[in-house]
């Protein structure tokens, strides 16, 4: 065992006496409260004793654990108590799970779920959180019994010194373990001693989910609750001008109609209060479909914003954000990015002599990628639960990043943090989408308006069109081969509206495997609002880059995983610039196992095989496809996906998670499309927007995880830029056609030339 | 507004409501059984879908004027305790990520194999498909209903 250089926050462990008076007992009165479902055959404990913020045990053994992070479908709820309880050592069958509030001080701020970061920022605190926990019961054992506390051990949730031979469950120490001073430096397991972590556990909220029980904010019901709505420009660059409310204000069931502005023009924004529509025509009623129909019978005019310049607090600071007026076509972007690339673009990384080098090669390949605007589209649409009074907020809302909105809140509200509360929902989906709030600051103001608790609600056609949308991005890659086929020169010159995809991975592969590399980057200003999707910009070059190095190896008459282990070697043997930001050993590593796991060679008779890697939030993956045509139809009949993330904590969930990725990223690059016609979004309802469906999923997916003991990284994203590559290069040896263009499908159904040159 | 007298998971419930009203909003907003999911209104991703007697229906597009005295059957009257096959199949096979279109999935399924006990892949496939699941679970989803049908 080592020690962590990480104590535990001492704020983290809530003295227990502070709130209760002089008592170090606080009992809880509130799970005493809850129903237990069928699952939880447990007996719940006279009185519960917290350890810390993450831990109270009952007197009867029973430990209820708190789960952090928002969650979203990654299991974090789940999993991240997994780590709680390997270190605490306690029997998983034994364990409560409860989701926490927003109440960063006490979690670690850990209460952001988003950028495959979960269990990488947990796995040191909450560790840490469970150790200290459990060295506190072993201190309070040593005391009972006299004994020194280094001679007792735990197993399962029971403490024993073998000296003395006496024993007791942690339920009878809890209350001692709770007067204790908090340990400091306490350490921990060894990978190799693990016993929860590392061994699947199912999702904790499973019989809840399959039995249909109100756990999401749209489920969510308080007495006098009214329903609220809003009507959103129909287009990106227009804002209101007048409303006609007559006849909507006359249907039954309506309470209200108003316009309200949500963030005020001199409000400074941050990254996370992205919004087109500050201005908002709101219809209030009893129930929800009444304000559906009375918002239709709206007859609002709207009007063209100006440009504007707009500073917002990003990660590395102020900027200034350009945005312009008007109202955008797909078509127009499309002839802007093809006129931006021609360009001189702002360069981000050179290597060597890449203009000398291209002069100087045997082969040159020059290949241009292109994707369009996605929509998230979460099962749940936007939504969010607010009762503002005059001391206080209550929000209930799915939201991936609670810290990120409390600015807009507290400013909007004229109300210090501590007097805003939020609840974390379970979330029907994320995506990225729900990193942005200002869901729950329409929620607020239209609450305060109403001194009412509020319930606002979009439909599904006000989620599509109301903004947050994966950027269109375009990028250009160019490839020198001298004349024994080597890589000798590469350049890359990405761009898009309304921002670059290159500017956080110029130093990613195959930078530092060539000796002359260029990276340049442009964007063109917009005024449609953009947002994270599940691995931001690496959810393009993922793909793109990976179908053009399938092409060079094409071209250079090399196998396409022989070809990536050749440029890995270079990079670990002889790496060019200082930069990189990868391991070029763990990332052949996956190419390795997914060869091994997939029997990669020459495909059986009628089967088309593509292959990608990539790396990204922190996590190497490696993905085999195995297709075959039915027509012009593409059928996938197995992926093979070879993963490292470090340790992994919960293998089944991780794979499901896995999975998920794979048959989504699959459906994104044959399906995924938003366009837009004069600043209105083309598609506002899953009838033009085509999503992935039963019949189109992989029949089989294989997830392997490489073993190792290293820190836990990302998951959730890493699997998905990869596989749109692996499916373009599995299609290109089906048609023999190469795919430039997202969304595949319109190629599949309509034949174009087979090169680009 | 009118009465209507429903016949929901066995038990008789009444409602004053406009005629008009989709089923899915009568059992969420005026019955308070909110398993069952609102997700496009327009018949299009199946995450409303009920048993209207055993037929699979997207509760969206079903106007409570139309339910007669047939009986509707959600996701809360599936089984007492959640142990109808398909569920028990769904928590073997840890199927949920989010778990927002879950129900709707479930009783899909649960029709299908009500009324073809032993599905191909095939029949699964085009049972299924007007169910989206956002997470992409359908491998998953898959490999349940093939488990709750050797159930």
């Amino acid at each position: 065992m080592k020690p962590t250089n990480k104590t535990i926050n001492r704020r983290s462990f809530l003295k227990v006496s502070a709130l209760a008076g002089g008592g170090m007992m606080l009992s809880f009165s509130w799970l005493a409260g809850c129903k237990p479902s069928p699952e939880e055959t447990l007996s719940l404990p006279k009185e519960w004793f917290e350890l810390n913020s993450y831990i109270k045990i009952g007197d009867n053994g029973v430990v209820t654990l708190m789960a952090p992070n928002p969650e979203f479908g990654q299991n974090v709820k789940t999993s991240l108590p997994m780590m709680l309880a390997e270190e605490l050592d306690i029997d998983w069958k034994n364990v409560i799970v409860k989701q926490a509030d927003f109440f960063p001080q006490h979690f670690d701020r850990l209460q952001f779920t988003g950028g495959s970061t979960a269990m990488s920022r947990a796995w040191k605190p909450l560790r840490t959180a469970g150790a200290t926990a459990r060295q506190m019961l072993v201190d309070a054992a040593g005391q009972t019994w006299k004994v020194p506390a280094t001679e007792i051990t735990t197993e399962g949730g029971v403490l024993h010194h073998k000296g003395s031979g006496k024993s007791a469950g942690y339920g009878e120490m809890a209350s001692i373990a709770a007067k204790l001073p908090v340990p400091k430096d306490v350490p921990l397991k060894k990978v190799g001693d693990f016993k929860v972590i590392g061994n699947s556990k199912r999702n904790v909220e499973g019989l809840n989910i399959v039995t249909g029980k109100p756990l999401f904010t749209l489920d969510y019901k308080e007495p006098g609750m009214l329903i609220a709505m809003i009507a959103h420009p129909r287009a990106f660059g227009l804002k209101v001008r007048s409303v006609d409310d007559s006849a909507a204000r006359s249907m039954p069931g309506i309470t209200d109609v108003f316009t309200i502005k949500t963030l005020d023009d001199k409000y400074e924004r941050n990254g996370f209060d992205t919004t087109s529509y500050t201005d908002l025509v709101v219809v209030v009623g009893k129930s929800t479909w009444e304000v559906m129909n009375a918002k239709k019978a709206l007859k609002i005019e709207w009007e063209k914003t100006p440009e504007t310049n707009m500073v917002v607090q990003g990660w590395g600071g102020k900027e200034t954000v350009n945005i312009p007026a008007g109202l955008e076509s797909t078509d127009k972007h499309k002839a802007m990015m093809a006129e931006m690339a021609k360009r001189p673009a702002k360069l981000l990384r050179k290597d060597g002599d890449p203009e000398g080098a291209f002069k100087k090669a045997a082969k040159v390949i020059e290949r241009t990628y292109t994707a369009p605007f996605l929509a998230h589209n979460t099962m749940e649409p936007r939504n969010c639960f607010a009762h503002v009074t005059a001391d206080k907020a209550d929000l209930y809302g799915p939201i991936q990043a609670p810290e990120f909105i409390m600015q807009a809140l507290s400013a909007r509200l004229g109300m210090p943090r501590e007097k805003i509360q939020i609840r974390l929902a379970r979330m029907g989906g994320g995506f990225g989408q729900r990193a942005y709030g200002h869901h729950l600051v329409e929620a607020v103001v239209i609450s305060q308006k109403l001194n009412a608790p509020v319930k606002l609600v979009y439909s599904r056609e006000d989620d599509m069109t109301a903004g947050i949308y994966r950027p269109t991005y375009t990028v250009t890659y160019k490839a020198g081969l001298d004349e024994n086929n080597n890589l000798i020169a590469y350049s890359i010159k990405a761009g898009g509206i309304p921002e670059s995809p290159l500017g956080f991975s110029q130093n990613r592969f195959p930078a530092g495997a060539v000796d002359n590399y260029l990276a340049e980057e442009w964007k063109i200003d917009s005024n449609i609002t953009i947002g994270a999707f599940r691995a931001p910009r690496s959810n393009f070059l993922g793909g793109a880059e990976q179908s053009f190095m399938d092409e060079v190896a094409e071209l250079a008459g090399k196998d396409p995983i022989e070809f990536r282990l050749e440029l890995f070697d270079r990079a670990i043997k002889n790496p060019v610039g200082k930069d990189n930001d990868y391991d070029a050993e763990r990332y052949a590593g996956v190419l390795k196992l997914v060869k091994e796991k997939s029997n990669w060679g020459p495909a059986k008779s009628g089967v088309h095989r593509g292959v990608a890697a990539y790396f990204c939030h922190n996590t190497y993956v490696a993905e085999v496809i195995d297709l075959t045509m039915k027509g012009e139809k593409p059928v996938v009949e197995k992926v093979y996906a070879a993963v490292d993330c470090g340790v992994v904590i919960n293998p089944d969930a991780a794979a499901n998670m896995g999975e998920g990725a794979i048959v989504d990223g699959i459906g994104n690059a044959l399906f995924g499309e938003m366009t837009f016609q004069d600043g209105v979004p083309q598609k506002n309802n899953f009838n033009t927007y085509r999503m992935i469906r039963h019949s189109e999923a992989p029949k089989s997916i294989e997830v392997h995880f490489v073993k190792n003991e290293k820190d836990p990284t990302g998951l959730g994203e890493p699997l998905f830029p990869p596989i749109f590559a692996a499916l373009g290069n599995a299609l290109h040896k089906a048609t023999g056609k190469r795919f430039y263009e997202q969304p595949f499908q319109k190629q599949l159904e309509t034949p174009r030339p087979a090169t680009q040159m | 507004m009118a009465i209507f007298n429903l016949n929901i998971n066995g038990k008789k419930q009444q409602v004053d409501v406009d005629p008009a009203t989709p089923m899915l909003w009568v059992l969420r907003d005026h019955l308070d059984l909110v398993g069952t999911k609102y997700g496009c209104g327009v018949a299009q991703c199946g995450a409303c879908t009920v048993h209207l007697d055993d037929v699979a229906m997207r509760s969206c597009q079903l106007p409570v004027s139309a339910v007669g005295d047939k009986t509707i059957t959600t996701i809360e009257g599936l089984s007492e305790k959640g142990d109808h096959p398909v569920q028990k199949a769904w928590l073997e096979h840890d199927v949920a990520q989010c778990g927002y279109c879950q129900a709707g999935q479930i009783m899909n399924a649960s029709a299908l194999l009500k009324s073809n006990s032993h599905p191909s892949d095939e029949e699964i496939e085009a049972a299924m498909n007007g169910n989206i699941c956002r997470c992409a679970t359908y491998v998953r989803i898959r490999a349940a209903i093939k488990t709750a049908a050797k159930a």
